[in-house]
C-alpha cells in the first residue's frame, strides 16, 4: 500500500516533467515561453519565478479548498496567483534588480500564464496537499526545463554563447533572427516536432511489443 | 476528483454574503501581504536605483567627483530639496575643488518598442554633450539594444557639438560634430536616442545658460 502511494507520487511528478510536459504536450505558458527565453539567464529566472508560483499556489488552493465556495474559485485562485506573483516581483528586483530588468513585463504577467491557473482548477482543487505540491513540482520542472531547453538553443545560436560566456571564436556569425520573436517560434516549433517524433516512436514501439506478445 | 461540480453546487448553495466575504478575505489578505513585501523589499530596491543613477552620472561626466540634485526655479538653479518630479531635476557635477563642470541631464522619449530612458553630461562652457548612458530601454535584442551595447555607437556622445542640434547620419557618414552615426539596422532606436538628448537640451540648456549655479555641493544633497 505504502509502495503504491509512492509509485503514485512519482507518477503525478513525471507526468509534469515529461508525459505531460506543459509546453512541449500541452502548449501551454506559451507567452512567456517565447518572450523571454532570448537567454539561458532569463528562462531560468523566468522558470524560477513561474515554479515558486506555481508551487505556492498549489500548495495555498489545495489547504484552502474545502473553504473556497465553487462559484468564486476562479476568482480566489486568481487572487492566489497574484498575491504570490508580486512578492516575486518585489523580491526579484530588490535581490537580482539585473535580471528583472532583462524580464521587465513578463513577472506581472505570469499571473495571466493559464499552466498556474489551470494546475489549480484540474488538479490542486480537487486534491490532497500532498499530492498537489508533488504536481506543482513536477509541472513547474517540466515548465522550467523547457524554458531552459530553449533558451539555452537561441542563445547558443543568436549570440554564439551560453550563460553570456561566448562559444565559438569571434569568426562566428551569430543568427541574430533566432533571438528575435521569430527565432522563438522556430525553436518552439523544431523542439515541438522533437518531442512528438519522440513520443510516436515509442508508441509503435510499444504496439509493436505488444503485437509480438499476442502472436 | 469531485466529477459533477454541477451537483455539488445544488445540493449547497452558499449565501451571496458568504461569496463576499471569502472574496473580501482574500484580497484583505492578500493586501496585507503585498503590502509588508513592498515594505521589506523597498529601501533595497530603491538604494540600487539610486547607485545605478550615481554611477551613471559619473560615467556620463568624466572627472568628476562630486554630484548634486539641482532644480530651476526663478532663473537660478538651486540644489534640489527631494520633492520635486523627476523630470525637474538634474544632477550637477563637481570637481575636487566643487567648482561646477556639467550637468548629468535625465531625459526620456519614445523608442522603437517602449519609452527609452537616459542620461547624457553636458558641459555648459563648451556646449557639447560628452557622455550618454542609456536607464531604461526595451529595444529589440540584437540590434536596437546596440543603442548601449555597442561601445562605437556609444563613442559618438563623447564630445558632441549641440549646435545647431544633433542629428543622425548614415552610418560611416559623420563629419560635423554635431552629428551621430547611426546604427545599421537601428535607425529609429538610433534618431530616438538623438530626439532624447535634443528634447532635454531645449527644456535645460537655456536655464542654464542664463542660471547661476551654486558652486559647492551642499553636504546634504550630495546623493
Amino acid at each position: 500500500m505504502v509502495k503504491k502511494k509512492q509509485e503514485d507520487a512519482y507518477q503525478e511528478f513525471i507526468k509534469g516533467l515529461w508525459r505531460d510536459n506543459p509546453v512541449f504536450v500541452q502548449v501551454l505558458g506559451m507567452c512567456p515561453m517565447l518572450a523571454v527565453t532570448n537567454s539561458a539567464v532569463n528562462a531560468l529566472a523566468m522558470g524560477g519565478a513561474t515554479f515558486f508560483v506555481l508551487v505556492a499556489s498549489s500548495f495555498l488552493v489545495s489547504s484552502l479548498k474545502s473553504w473556497i465556495p465553487k462559484q468564486v474559485r476562479i476568482s480566489t485562485y486568481i487572487i492566489i496567483i497574484a498575491t504570490f506573483v508580486t512578492v516575486t516581483d518585489f523580491t526579484l528586483e530588490a535581490l537580482v534588480p539585473v535580471i528583472h530588468k532583462e524580464l521587465g513585463a513578463f513577472i506581472p504577467l505570469i499571473v495571466a500564464n493559464c499552466m498556474i491557473l489551470g494546475r489549480q482548477e484540474a488538479f490542486a482543487s480537487r486534491n490532497t496537499v500532498k499530492m498537489a505540491v508533488i504536481d506543482a513540482l513536477g509541472m513547474a520542472s517540466g515548465f522550467l526545463f523547457a524554458l531552459f531547453a530553449l533558451g539555452s538553443v537561441r542563445e547558443i545560436l543568436g549570440e554564439g554563447a551560453l550563460f553570456g560566456v561566448p562559444l565559438f571564436g569571434a569568426d562566428f556569425e551569430p543568427w541574430v533572427i533566432m533571438i528575435l520573436p521569430p527565432g522563438g517560434f522556430l525553436t518552439l516549433g523544431l523542439l515541438l516536432l522533437f518531442f512528438n517524433w519522440v513520443k510516436e516512436r515509442k508508441d509503435r514501439l510499444a504496439e509493436r511489443l505488444a503485437e509480438g506478445e499476442l502472436s | 476528483m469531485s466529477g459533477k461540480p454541477e451537483l455539488s453546487l445544488k445540493g449547497s448553495e452558499p449565501s451571496s454574503t458568504r461569496l463576499v466575504a471569502t472574496l473580501g478575505f482574500a484580497g484583505l489578505l492578500s493586501g496585507l501581504i503585498i503590502v509588508s513585501v513592498f515594505e521589506a523589499t523597498l529601501p533595497t530596491i530603491t538604494a540600487y536605483k539610486a547607485k545605478v543613477l550615481k554611477e551613471a552620472v559619473f560615467t556620463v561626466l568624466p572627472g568628476v567627483s562630486g554630484m548634486q540634485r539641482l532644480t530651476y526655479r526663478d532663473g537660478h538653479m538651486i540644489p534640489a530639496v527631494g520633492d520635486e518630479e523627476e523630470e525637474d531635476v538634474v544632477f550637477g557635477g563637481y570637481d575636487a575643488d566643487g567648482e561646477l563642470i556639467g550637468y548629468a541631464v535625465p531625459s526620456a522619449g519614445p523608442g522603437f518598442q517602449d519609452t527609452i530612458r537616459l542620461l547624457y553630461g553636458y558641459l555648459p562652457q563648451e556646449r557639447k554633450v560628452v557622455g550618454m548612458e542609456i536607464l531604461q530601454s526595451r529595444e529589440t535584442p540584437g540590434l536596437g539594444d546596440k543603442i548601449y551595447k555597442d561601445a562605437a555607437f556609444v563613442a559618438n556622445f563623447s564630445a558632441l557639438s549641440i549646435d545647431p542640434e544633433i542629428v543622425t547620419v548614415k552610418k560611416g557618414a559623420r563629419s560635423a560634430l554635431n552629428e551621430v552615426d547611426a546604427i545599421t539596422g537601428a535607425t529609429i532606436s538610433s534618431k530616438a536616442v538623438v530626439q532624447i538628448i535634443n528634447r532635454g537640451n531645449q527644456r535645460w540648456v537655456p536655464r542654464f545658460s542664463g542660471a547661476e549655479t551654486p558652486s559647492k555641493p551642499t553636504p546634504s544633497g550630495g546623493g
